[in-house]
């Protein structure tokens, strides 16, 4: 079964279960989402622009506010939430790649289990790697003659999201030095515009809204997209992005990286739990089913709306928003990875960045 | 030219979005309500924005910006009340007006001070937005003009002023300075991530100290304990000297101070990267060096209210550069800022490269809609001043306990641990410390704001320099000696030498007498002790992770340095040298009726009451008790202060949505909000 039906027939379910919706009514309460990430960042926004089609959809109309518990990467926020039961179904928590990454690699802060917690709803996003006019020149589809080229990339960590096209960089042979520190994607491509960088990139809408120009006015130089999930799982082109080369088409391309293997499974892993399913809402463990049918009923309203598309394209873009089953199978996919993929980049890690996680 | 020909149009087009009734009102609320929130310390723009949120979505854009401009552009205003007047620094823009706006107000003259810091505030908004009208369209080339190397140097350019605030003995300022920095490095590093003196095992620390904590306690804590132990009011004798027309005429007269000041402070707000830690203490030093008596600055000097003041909120108009022009937040209001901008309307609006070019019209709108909130936050607040520096005629005692609870919930909020409060606590100590031993205390604050920028920018400047070097040396010289670097290094020089030749003047804690040898000696073996365990901790660090190691090891070794040369000057000098300084060998401290320790068993009394039974209870008893038994005060006035206390606090976390912090108690039963 593919994902869209998945939905659909969840969302078919949700609605022949309409009689025992009416049980659960949320007048005159207050839903709280809680964001494990400071007022300031993308899951911020994401939870910001949710939360007030999510209060117009519940029975009861409930205020929605959305609330703030940083620290620790996200994992002080996710350990307290693994601390929550069920209670009147008031609470809600929303996860991030950088939630997942943690959990992913066994970090030693991580006290939380996806397992307990029950998904709701999913979005993800894509995102686009460049390089300044001079090394774009080598580019030819390939990253063949970017092999002995030395390039510098700002950087929010090894341990984040930049994960992904760090060891997409190092599978194509490319030798891309991180420097570490920046703080959020628009600092690395002021980096970028400032000449310091030479290579980088942005997920979609950051691309869209910012990176884009630069390619416009012949600064940067599009690379690849890291690509996007068909419905039977396999890396494809980006339908945000249908001219560019994906990272998969890249690497066959190149000498040397293989599109199959621990490493290209290791990719493949990090990649899925950081963009298709980047953003993840939950509710807590022991949530009563028509509760959870409730918040998916609501979830799948959001969705439905037919102005969705558009006043969703900064957050969703050209990407599918999964609910209910949709986002069950996705939190799956985001936070299972093989024993062989997860050591091979904790290896990696440890050598070329020194990070060790114990 | 091209340019003009569609700015002014975009000009004329956002004068005619601005000048609605609709919108105007729209404004004046915002406005209203970042009084409200601005007046707390440790709240600011940032609670005031998340509470107008939900609001925006699907809002008409300039209603929307109307609303939040109105909030985000009184708050740098605002603040200046807790500074003045309590002498708390109500947010990181407003520290250095803590210096001189304090001492006036306790010289009853805190209405001058107020109405001065509000007309130079004013003015300095109304710079930025001129600034800006003309700027913005050719801002581009310049703000990529500012690489790493720039911005290192605009950070050792504010951390030079350490040498104009050292005080009275340089060696002191420089390793409080170091100090700062140092306890500005705990945590997880930014770059490998190592941990620098904290553990996993007690996760508080890796996170390392938020600036609120460390200017309430640094600042707050030690003037609050102080106050309390004389039993006396803000203002010496209770009286309300020059009133708030003498602040504004005090502005007039200082007119060019406060157009140099409002430059700097748009200039460096629209760098990205730096946010508005550097630019008061920029400001301030620049207004020592220009003024002819310095012996009045840190006493009462208007001054450095004037200042400060000019270019904290012609910052704000200079952070909308990057802001809007790369998507670039310039601090974390801003952040929020840009994601709510996503959500008015049909969401159409961009904030970005795309900007100028597709809104433009909205662009000025911005622009404009900030100057007039500040037009209207400045007249407001110049309203209220006069009645509100009456507060400074209060018996002390009475203000005391509500200033404990502000500042322990303020603290509270910028983590939403208990830790924090417990943090405030320790971080006060150090600064009661500080300010007993004449150990300048803004040094300690400029090190520990610029610590990270320093390191970070260190780092990767380094990073990036020896990857030209590989390519050519030219490559790598020119990268490192921009002409922005060369011109920022001469200022530098420049400042460090007279700075240092006028340190002496300034008393930033007036003129403490000296004492015994034996508390300063202990007192500097406690901060050797510190500085040697960071040392040993930071050289732990394994040699791959060399960019987490260096600024930890090279400065704690210069703070190191001039420790000991200290403890050996310290050792040689007699008894009543200048090196001895101690506020409890004579002086207002020294006479005060009540004990030091007495005094700060009461905050640690509603710390540990928090820690059993959760704020508002603990709150509750504490103020019962502190008004009975301290204040003396009789049992109605004692109950109707405590249910007003407790209203306030519950009318305000309601309102933010906020959480007190809970106790052993909540744990164990649940309870109803907000006791909950």
């Amino acid at each position: 079964m593919t994902i869209k039906t998945l939905a659909a027939s969840a969302a078919a379910l949700a609605l022949l279960s309409g009689p025992a919706l009416a049980e659960v009514d949320f007048s005159g309460k207050t839903i709280e989402w809680v964001i494990p990430f400071s007022e300031t960042g993308g899951s911020a926004k994401w939870a910001n622009f949710f939360a007030p089609l999510l209060s117009q959809e519940l029975p009861g109309n409930p205020t929605v506010v959305v609330k703030f518990m940083p620290g620790a990467g996200s994992t002080k926020g996710a350990n307290w939430f693994q601390e929550q039961e069920h209670k009147d179904g008031t609470m809600l928590f929303g996860s991030s790649g950088s939630t997942q990454f943690p959990y992913l690699l066994d970090d030693p802060r991580v006290r939380y289990d996806y397992n307990d917690w029950i998904p709701v709803m999913a979005t993800g996003t894509g995102g686009v790697a460049y390089l300044n006019p001079e090394d774009g020149a080598k580019f030819d589809g390939s990253a063949n003659g970017l092999q002995d080229v030395d390039l510098i990339f700002g950087s929010q960590g090894a341990t984040g999201l930049d994960l992904v096209p760090l060891l997409a960089w190092k599978l194509l042979g490319m030798n891309v030095e991180p420097v570490f520190g920046i703080k959020g994607r628009g600092d690395g491509r002021l980096m970028f515009e400032r000449g310091e960088a030479t290579i980088d990139y942005q997920t979609s809408s950051g691309y869209l809204s910012g990176a884009a120009d630069l390619v416009a006015a012949g600064t940067a130089v599009p690379m690849m997209s890291w690509g996007a999930l068909d419905e039977d799982g396999n890396i494809v082109r980006d339908p945000t992005f249908p001219d560019m080369p994906s990272f998969k088409e890249v690497c066959a391309a190149t000498d040397g990286c293989e599109t199959e293997g621990v490493a290209w499974e290791a990719w493949k892993a990090f990649f899925i739990s950081g963009y298709p399913s980047q953003k993840i809402a939950f509710l807590p463990k022991g949530s009563p089913q028509d509760v959870i049918d409730t918040y998916v009923a609501a979830f799948e309203a959001v969705r439905a709306r037919p102005d969705f598309a558009e006043i969703s394209s900064n957050e969703v873009g050209e990407y599918p928003m999964f609910v209910g089953e949709g986002a069950a199978k996705a939190t799956k996919e985001a936070t299972t990875v093989t024993p062989e993929a997860k050591a091979y980049v904790i290896d990696w890690l440890k050598d070329s960045y020194g990070v060790t996680i114990k | 030219m091209d340019l003009f020909a569609t700015a002014l149009p975009a000009l004329a087009d956002a004068w005619a979005l601005i000048l609605q009734p609709l919108v105007l009102g729209y404004l004046v609320l915002g406005v209203v309500m970042g009084l409200a929130v601005g007046v707390f310390p440790g709240l600011g723009g940032i609670a005031g924005l998340s509470l107008l949120l939900p609001f925006m979505f699907g809002m008409e854009p300039v209603l929307g910006l109307a609303l939040m401009i109105g909030m985000v552009a009184v708050v740098p205003t605002s603040d200046t009340f807790s500074s003045v007047l309590m002498g708390i620094p109500g947010s990181s823009a407003s520290q250095a007006t803590v210096l001189d706006g304090f001492p006036l107000a306790r010289k009853g003259q805190a209405a001058r001070a107020l109405s001065a810091a509000f007309t130079a505030s004013l003015f300095g908004g109304l710079v930025g937005a001129v600034f800006l009208t003309l700027f913005i369209v050719v801002a581009r080339p310049l703000v990529l003009a500012f690489g790493l190397p720039e911005m290192l140097m605009i950070s050792i350019l504010g951390l030079s002023m350490v040498a104009v605030l050292a005080g009275r003995v340089a060696l002191k300022g420089l390793a409080a300075a170091g100090l700062g920095m140092l306890i500005g490095t705990i945590g997880v590093a930014d770059a490998g991530g190592s941990l620098r003196m904290a553990s996993y095992d007690f996760p508080y620390l890796t996170d390392g100290l938020q600036l609120v904590i460390v200017g309430l306690g640094i600042f707050a804590v030690p003037e609050i304990v102080s106050l309390l132990r004389q039993d006396r009011s803000i203002a010496k004798d209770a009286a309300l000297g020059a009133g708030w027309m003498d602040g504004v005429r005090d502005w007039f007269a200082n007119k060019w101070l406060s157009v140099r000041c409002s430059l700097i402070g748009v200039v460096v707000g629209v760098i990205p990267g730096l946010g508005g830690s550097v630019v008061d203490w920029i400001a301030y030093g620049h207004a020592v060096q220009t003024t002819k008596d310095k012996s009045q600055f840190g006493k009462g000097e208007i001054r450095g209210v004037i200042g400060p003041e000019s270019s904290n909120n012609a910052k704000e108009g200079g952070g909308l550069v990057p802001t809007l022009l790369f998507g670039i937040p310039g601090s974390g209001s801003m952040a929020i800022f840009i994601g709510a901008i996503a959500l008015l309307g049909s969401g159409d609006i961009e904030v970005g490269p795309a900007m100028l070019r597709d809104n433009l019209d909205i662009t000025y709108s911005i622009v404009w809609l900030l100057a007039l909130a500040n037009v209207v936050g400045t007249l407001l607040c110049i309203g209220v001043s006069g009645g509100i520096a009456k507060l400074t005629t209060i018996r002390f005692t009475y203000l005391a306990p509500f200033l404990f609870m502000l500042i322990a919930f303020a603290a509270f909020q910028s983590g939403q641990n208990f830790e924090d409060i417990l943090a405030l606590f320790a971080i006060g100590l150090i600064g009661i410390f500080l300010r007993r031993f004449d150990w300048s205390r803004p040094a300690f604050l400029i090190g520990f704001v610029l610590s990270n920028p320093v390191e970070k920018f260190s780092n990767q400047a380094f990073q990036i320099a020896s990857f030209r070097f590989r390519k050519s040396f030219e490559d790598g010289m020119d990268y490192i000696f921009s002409p922005i670097v060369i011109a920022l290094l001469i200022i530098t020089v420049v400042s460090v030498v007279l700075g240092l030749r006028q340190a002496k003047t300034i008393m930033a804690e007036g003129d403490v007498q000296s004492g015994s040898k034996r508390a300063p000696i202990v007192f500097l073996m406690v901060i050797m002790a510190y500085v040697l365990a960071a040392l040993i901790n930071a050289n732990a660090i394994p040699d791959y992770n060399m960019t987490d190691k260096i600024v930890p090891l090279v400065i704690g070794g210069i703070t190191l340095a001039a420790l000991l040369i200290l403890l050996v000057q310290m050792i040689l000098r007699p008894e009543g040298d200048t090196i001895f300084a101690d506020k409890e060998s004579s002086g207002e401290d020294a006479d005060a009726p009540y004990g030091l320790w007495g005094t700060l068993a009461w905050f640690a009394g509603l710390i540990a009451a928090t820690y059993f039974v959760g704020f508002i209870l603990a709150l509750a008893g504490f103020l019962v008790i502190f008004l009975r038994v301290r204040a003396q005060a009789p049992w109605p006035k004692t109950l109707i202060l405590t249910a007003c206390g407790l209203a306030l606090m519950c009318v305000m976390a309601g309102a933010l949505n906020r959480d007190f912090p809970p106790g052993l108690l909540q744990h164990a039963v649940d309870l109803p909000w907000p006791l909950h």
